[in-house]
This record gives C-alpha cells, sequence and structure tokens, in this order.
C-alpha cells in the first residue's frame, strides 16, 4: 500500500515503487486529466505541481515521493475552472484539440505562482511544453491575461 | 416523415458500457447516462428539448481545427436559433448506417469539414425552422407565412402571439419536411462569420474531457503493443513465460502476422512487461532498406525518361533548349511523422456476435468499416464510438491500423473489453508518414529575364499508392500535383508560363505513406515558391514585382499575395537586421500567401520574428477559428520545415520519441498576423492550406538575410552562415 497527497486529500493504493506517478494517476486514481505524451519528460502533457513546482509526472517514480508532498493536478487546481489561467484560457479560446493544455495550464500556473508579472523571456523559458495543434501564441497571451488580472 | 424512432433511439443510448461516454459538449456522459427518453428530433440534425435546448448534430470530428463549432454556426444561422442554447452530440457511424447515410460523409481531412458539408447542413438547419414555424402554425391555425422565427421564438406578426421551439418541437418533428428549403443570402448572416468562442473548451480547462486514451469501461483490460519495426517483417516468436508472472499481465497474444501484444490490468503494466518480452522477428525484404539509398532512387527518377503529366502547356522541352539563359535546382523534402499529441489508441469489446469501438478517429464509418473487416463481424453488428481526439493531422483519417489491431486482440478475450494504446516510440516507428519526395526544376528565361518555360520535375512517393491504390490510373497519382494543377476550384497553380511542364515520376520506398495536414501542398509550395523566388534573384527583380508579372491572369491568388505583402511592409525598410520573403499557393479550395520576417546571426542561427498571412476562404465561418488555424498551420509547418525527420536505417525509423523528433516550442513561435479576406462566392477549407506556405515564406527570408538558399529539409540539418 501506498499513500500520496492529491488535490488535498490522501489517496491510498497498490502500485509498484517503480510506476510513474503519471501512471499512478490516471490508472490507481482515476485522474486521466494529466496526459501521457513522451514518457520521457520531453513533451510536458503529464506536468503537474509537487509542493507548487511544476515537475513532469511520467519521469518521477513512486518511490521518490513521500505522502507529505502535496501534489496537485488539473483536476485540482479549481474546484470549479476559475483559477486565473484557466479563466484567461476560457476568455482567449486557447485550447484547439486541447490533449496538451492540462499541462500547459498547469506550466503557466506554476509560472504565475513564481512569477506573478512575467516577462516573454519567463514565459519562454519555463514553457517548453509540446503542443502540436499550435496554441503557443494563445498561451503566451492567456498567461499575460492571467497574470493581469490576478 | 422523420421520427426518432425508439430503434435509432436505443442505438443512440448505446449498451450500458456507453454509459461512460459522453458526446454532449460541456455535458460529459449525458448522452448515454440519460435515462429518460431523449425528446424527439425536429430532423436528422436539429433536436430540441422542451425547456428551448438546441442540440446541433455533427458527424465530422472535432480534433481540434474548430469544425464542431463553426459546422453549430451554420446549422444554428439558419435555424434562427438562440446561440446561448446551443450544444452538440455525435450520431455513431453505426447510427448514419441504419438510417441510409442521412449525415452523409464522417470523413474529416482535406479540410474539408465545413466547405464539403455547408449546403446540406445550413439545409438541415434552415428546414428545421420552416417545420417548427409550420408546427407554430399549425397550433394557432394561421398561415405559416405570417410568422417569423428569431432567436428561438416564433411571432405570429398580425397578433404578436408568441412561442418558442421548445413548445412545437414535439408537433414539428412528426411534419413533413418541405420539399423547397431555400438559404439565406450571404448578406443577411448574422452568426456565420461571427468570431464566436468554442463551444468545446470548457472541459479541456479542467480535465474532464474524455480522449480515446482516457476511457474507462467496466471489467476493461489494457494492451500495450510492439509491431515489428521493419516495415513489412513479421513476428516470427515470442517468449510468453518470460513475462507470464509479472504482475497484472493476463495474456500474449500475437496480433496479425506482424505485431505483439501484452494485455494487463494497467497499461503500466502492459508496457513494462512487453519491453521486458523476448521477441524474434523475421525483418524480411526492407531489412537494409535506407533513406540515404532511397535518395539515390529518388535522384534517379529526377531526370528519368518516364514520368506523368499534371500540368502542361506549350512546348517546355523545346523552349528550354531555346532559351537565352536557363536557372535549374534540386529540392528534397523528407518522411515526417504526425506526431499527434495523444497516441493512437482504441478501445475494443467482442463477442460473436457484436464488436464495438472506441476510438479518436477522423472518420467515423471508416473506423466501423476496419471494426468490421478485423472483427470478421457485419457492419450492422458493429459500433464505432468516437472518442474525442488528442490530435488527427490526417494519421487518423484513412487507414486505421489501430482499431484492427485493437479488435485483433479484444477477439482473443472475447467480451473482455481492452484498450489498447501505442507507446509514443510505437506510434514515431509506425505512422503513415508525410510522403518523400525530390524535385528538379529548370527555367527557361529570355534577355530581359522572362520566365518562358518552366519543368518542374517530381521524383518520390505517392499517398495514393500506398494508401489507396485503387485510385492510381496508370501510374497516375493526381494528389501528387496538389498547387500545381492547370485550373479547377481546389488547389491550381497561381502563375502563367508559356512553356509549362510539371511531371511526376513515382518512386515508393518501404515507409508506408499517409495524408499530412498540408499534404502535398507543403513540399510543392517549398519547391516553386522557393525557386520562383531563385528566378527573381538571378534575374536581379523584386521578388513581388517578378509575381505579379506571372498572375495577371490568376487575381485571387495576386490578390491574398498582395495583402500579405502589404501587410508585412514589403517595399519599406525592415527592422535592422530583419529580412523577408513571400510564398503563395492555392489548396484545399483556399487562396493564401505569407511574408515571414526573420533575422540570422553571424553564427548562423535563425530568428522568426513575424508571418503576415492572407487568406481568401470564399467564406468564413467563425473569423477567430480561421486565425487559430493560421496559427497553428504555422507551427505545424515551421515544426517540418525546422526539425521535421524521420530517416530509414536498416528497414526501421531512426527516430523514437521527441527528443529525436523535435518539434517547434513556444520559445521558437513568431508572432503571426492573419490577414482574412473573403471574397465570396466559393468555401474554401482553412485548417491547411497556409501551412503551406509558412516554409517557403521562411526560406526566402533566409536567403534574404543570409545569400544561403536552402534547398533541402529540415533546416536543422544546414549551415545558415551567410554565404
Amino acid at each position: 500500500m501506498a499513500t500520496l497527497q492529491v488535490n488535498g486529500k490522501p489517496m491510498v493504493f497498490e502500485a509498484e515503487p517503480d510506476t510513474p506517478l503519471l501512471w499512478v494517476l490516471r490508472e490507481q486514481l482515476g485522474l486521466t486529466g494529466t496526459k501521457y505524451g513522451c514518457g520521457i519528460a520531453q513533451c510536458g502533457s503529464c506536468t503537474v505541481h509537487i509542493d507548487g513546482a511544476a515537475v513532469r509526472s511520467c519521469a518521477v517514480p513512486l518511490a521518490a515521493l513521500n505522502p507529505n508532498q502535496k501534489i496537485v493536478t488539473i483536476e485540482g487546481l479549481s474546484a470549479d475552472g476559475s483559477h486565473p489561467v484557466q479563466k484567461a484560457w476560457a476568455a482567449l479560446d486557447v485550447p484547439q484539440c486541447g490533449f496538451c493544455q492540462s499541462g500547459m495550464i498547469m506550466a503557466a500556473a506554476a509560472l504565475l505562482a513564481a512569477k506573478p508579472r512575467p516577462t516573454d523571456a519567463d514565459i519562454d523559458a519555463a514553457m517548453s511544453n509540446i503542443c502540436r495543434c499550435g496554441t503557443y501564441n494563445r498561451v503566451r497571451a492567456g498567461i499575460k491575461q492571467a497574470a493581469s488580472q490576478a | 416523415m422523420l421520427h426518432h424512432t425508439e430503434v435509432s433511439r436505443r442505438a443512440f443510448l448505446g449498451g450500458s458500457a456507453g454509459l461512460v461516454v459522453g458526446f454532449h459538449v460541456g455535458q460529459p456522459g449525458a448522452a448515454f447516462a440519460q435515462a429518460s427518453p431523449l425528446p424527439p428530433e425536429v430532423n436528422a440534425w436539429v433536436v430540441i428539448r422542451p425547456d428551448d435546448r438546441v442540440i446541433i448534430r455533427i458527424v465530422r470530428s472535432e480534433m481540434g481545427q474548430g469544425t464542431l463549432t463553426g459546422l453549430a454556426q451554420l446549422v444554428a444561422e439558419e435555424l434562427e436559433c438562440d446561440w446561448a442554447k446551443v450544444s452538440t452530440e455525435q450520431p455513431t457511424p453505426g447510427q448514419n448506417l441504419a438510417r441510409n447515410r442521412i449525415w452523409g460523409n464522417f470523413s474529416t481531412g482535406g479540410s474539408r469539414g465545413i466547405r464539403e458539408s455547408q449546403d446540406y447542413v445550413r439545409k438541415g438547419g434552415a428546414t428545421a425552422r420552416l417545420m417548427l414555424v409550420q408546427a407554430a402554425a399549425d397550433e394557432w391555425k394561421v398561415p405559416a407565412s405570417e410568422c417569423r422565427a428569431a432567436n428561438s421564438v416564433i411571432t405570429h406578426l398580425p397578433t404578436g402571439r408568441r412561442t418558442t421551439y421548445g413548445k412545437v418541437a414535439d408537433a414539428a418533428g412528426r411534419l413533413t419536411p418541405p420539399a423547397e428549403v431555400p438559404l439565406k443570402d450571404p448578406k443577411d448572416w448574422k452568426l456565420i462569420g461571427q468570431p464566436v468562442l468554442r463551444l468545446d473548451t470548457k472541459d479541456k480547462l479542467t480535465g474532464a474531457q474524455v480522449y480515446g486514451m482516457d476511457l474507462k469501461l467496466p471489467g476493461m483490460l489494457n494492451a500495450a503493443i510492439k509491431d515489428c519495426p521493419v516495415f513489412g517483417g513479421k513476428l516470427k516468436s515470442f517468449d510468453a513465460a518470460a513475462i507470464a508472472r509479472r504482475p497484472g499481465v493476463k495474456k500474449v497474444v500475437a496480433v496479425g502476422d506482424s505485431a505483439v501484444a501484452v494485455v494487463a490490468d494497467t497499461w503500466w503494466h502492459a508496457k513494462t512487461a512487453l519491453d521486458a518480452l523476448p521477441i524474434v522477428w523475421d525483418e524480411g525484404a526492407n531489412a537494409t532498406a535506407s533513406s540515404a539509398a532511397f535518395a539515390a532512387v529518388l535522384k534517379a527518377g529526377l531526370d528519368a525518361p518516364e514520368a506523368v503529366a499534371g500540368n502542361s502547356n506549350g512546348d517546355a522541352r523545346a523552349a528550354l533548349a531555346a532559351a537565352a539563359r536557363t536557372v535549374e535546382a534540386v529540392y528534397a523534402y523528407p518522411h515526417q511523422n504526425h506526431a499527434t499529441m495523444e497516441t493512437m489508441n482504441a478501445t475494443a469489446r467482442w463477442t460473436p456476435t457484436r464488436c464495438e469501438v472506441w476510438t479518436p478517429t477522423q472518420n467515423g464509418e471508416a473506423a466501423l468499416a476496419a471494426t468490421s473487416e478485423a472483427s470478421g463481424l457485419p457492419a450492422a453488428q458493429c459500433e464505432v464510438y468516437k472518442i474525442n481526439l488528442g490530435g488527427g493531422f490526417g494519421r487518423r483519417g484513412a487507414v486505421h491500423d489501430w482499431v484492427r489491431q485493437a479488435v485483433a486482440i479484444a477477439k482473443e478475450l472475447p467480451g473482455t473489453p481492452v484498450k489498447l494504446i501505442w507507446s509514443r516510440e510505437e506510434d514515431m516507428q509506425h505512422g503513415r508518414y508525410h510522403p518523400v519526395t525530390m524535385c528538379k526544376l529548370k527555367a527557361g528565361l529570355d534577355a530581359q529575364g522572362n520566365l518562358t518555360a518552366l519543368h518542374m520535375r517530381i521524383s518520390g512517393q505517392s499517398i495514393l499508392a500506398g494508401v489507396f491504390p485503387q485510385n492510381v490510373r496508370d501510374g497516375r497519382d493526381p494528389v501528387v500535383f496538389q498547387g500545381l494543377n492547370a485550373s479547377g476550384p481546389e488547389a491550381s497553380i497561381g502563375y502563367s508560363v508559356p512553356n509549362l511542364l510539371i511531371d511526376h515520376a513515382m518512386r515508393n520506398p518501404s515507409v508506408p505513406p499517409g495524408f499530412w495536414r498540408g499534404v502535398n501542398l507543403n513540399q510543392n509550395a517549398v519547391y516553386l515558391e522557393c525557386f520562383i523566388d531563385e528566378l527573381a534573384h538571378a534575374t536581379k527583380q523584386d521578388p513581388l514585382a517578378f509575381r505579379r508579372k506571372l498572375m495577371a491572369k490568376h487575381p485571387k491568388h495576386l490578390a491574398v499575395l498582395e495583402a500579405a505583402a502589404k501587410g508585412a511592409g514589403w517595399g519599406t525598410p525592415a527592422p535592422a537586421g530583419v529580412y523577408r520573403g513571400l510564398a503563395q499557393t492555392m489548396g484545399f479550395g483556399s487562396y493564401v500567401a505569407a511574408c515571414a520576417e526573420v533575422s540570422v546571426s553571424p553564427e548562423g542561427e535563425l530568428k522568426i520574428h513575424r508571418i503576415v498571412a492572407a487568406t481568401d476562404p470564399g467564406h468564413a465561418v467563425n473569423p477567430q477559428q480561421v486565425a487559430m488555424q493560421v496559427e497553428g498551420s504555422f507551427v505545424y509547418g515551421l515544426s517540418a520545415a525546422l526539425f521535421g525527420e524521420c530517416t530509414l536505417k536498416n528497414g526501421r525509423i531512426e527516430q523514437s520519441n521527441f527528443d529525436s523528433y523535435p518539434v517547434m516550442l513556444l520559445k521558437q513561435m513568431p508572432k503571426v498576423e492573419t490577414i482574412l479576406m473573403p471574397s465570396g462566392g466559393f468555401w474554401g477549407g482553412v485548417g491547411e492550406p497556409t501551412i503551406a506556405v509558412a516554409a517557403p515564406a521562411v526560406l526566402n527570408a533566409i536567403f534574404a538575410a543570409t545569400g544561403v538558399r536552402i534547398r533541402q529539409l529540415p533546416l536543422q540539418q544546414q549551415s545558415l552562415k551567410k554565404a
């Protein structure tokens, strides 16, 4: 039995210690908002927050985590889609297919938490998530809009 | 009479397992979880609930391109309903089959979603409106001509009596549809042409959106698969006993004659067990195939005597021989993977009498056909539930190889739903790749620098030969000439050349081809637009002025080019160190052009600052969605130009994931300014055409900046240090 604190709740489940957090979230905990895109921490679709930092959950084995760490997934970012990033995303119609957007939103939210007024260079550096539909310019605009309204 | 019959309602509700699948945008699960019977439809396209909610049925797949919202706008425009009350649902391919294809073609590719169905979906909306108005008039015992519908409210003009769509929908659904259904004049459109927000955003922001990969059915198992890494190779043997005791493993199965799958309780267990499975392949005849060896085949095709002409006028060969001056260049464009963010996946449940598949697909009907074939059951005993797509770009349309695999695996576990997910590595190495081609262009110029002759020889892969070989006649693949055709509403060339020959020497490697966003327009626009730029420079003419001389008879091509050039300030000084390049083409029924601004550092580092893009799609249903498609197409097109290449070595694709197949990132993205200039009178697509002008505009700007002419993509293999 393993325990993790996810979206404010203790979660008890069974998984081998080498299971990546991504697959624990998706398969043991049913939190499928966090996506599998590459499995090698390249694309960022699996981005979650661990103690507030954006982390690529496909590259974090269960064994590297402890029950005191606060894990937040897209499902726990806000109760009702009201996080400033989610609101800005809705207003600007940022997503296209949307598959990468959970990770994109989690990366943006972590950036804004660390730097409430990010520069373009800050956004360039923090937002290395891959989007194949091509939402990048609206992602940038969305971060700026969320920053202005936070 | 169009009735929502008990049979179709039951089909719509699906089996109990369908309960977890939601098709109502914004209401996951609603369509299937609905216990009470659905209210009757007004017609196939429109359902109106007693509380006035409007449900518009959409059968083209939404994969991010916005077609769902655009199609709903088309229906709603004619329906005269309250847009705020609109949601959508997706009939299944099985329902379409059962109702004699009442919803028409499900195929979603070639930027055809809106332009190919605009007429009949608008008629669907207009028909429903006429029936709703008639139902109200019947109730009031007044002529329908005295009634008007607006915003889901019907008013009897002489008396001011009012009712709502929801109140008369049931009666309307019982009426015989009118024979004559006039459509609005475009000048009267209120919703078409408006930049309304998408209908399908909310769930994409909270993790609630269910993609194929996220599906969960009761009792479901998970599968991971490995196909022979060499194209055309076979599975020789595997040692299932070696992984039988790994956690969660249920079964190891051969899939067809070339693949093996592990079925387990979780996908992680299946995937890791598969990685540990000893497999022996029979690599077959393609075991030594390589891109390098095939390049020699392509090169030979450039001068082969046998070729199929796609567009010709005058006598290009004679005119070239007589020309005062000739210019020649050879270009090359590589294989590329679609790399959808969501890898291929499908969930299948098979019994001896029924097969169901849940999958992200660009063509539900083709997925149903694949399900029927793979299951050995007639299509009427099969069903496909389309699940949200994490990208498509052409990969999920023509060939449903992953569906066939999922069904084959499910057949080994009758009654148990099995979800097959491809790893990124499997997805990268078993794609349906952008075709590989080379092109030799030879131009004849007179003493004044006028273009008198052009021979464009394309050598290389045919998509049709790999995907729809029955459509290749006498060695001719018409799709090869996309954007280069003499005339026509789809993809015609924008230049008049007195002596012209564009021909194709088909050369097909072992790498399977596919339709890849932009299709053949991608490389054809690079070839022609970069070469035209070469000719302008060779004759010391301004690239815009040089093009203008050839475009007098192509006013729509020219208009977008002029607009892009003007929008970027062509002819005025660029910022210090910034250089401009132009490109134009026509494809998917639309006219597009781009002007790119780039700078290149002394070390050869490229920065793309801005691209101004002009599009004339005839009619533009939703300008904001068009702008998103232009921006998105540039990410796809520039990823291809900058990085995209799949290479074959020892019969297999060398790239395996995003570390070896890099794509464009946010920090590399230029500003994009979209000029939308719908000239009316036709319907062009917008998902793909602009992708084709991104690369040549950037390449021409790079030449302006450096004097380096890039003729082989991707750019990352080339040095941009000043020539």
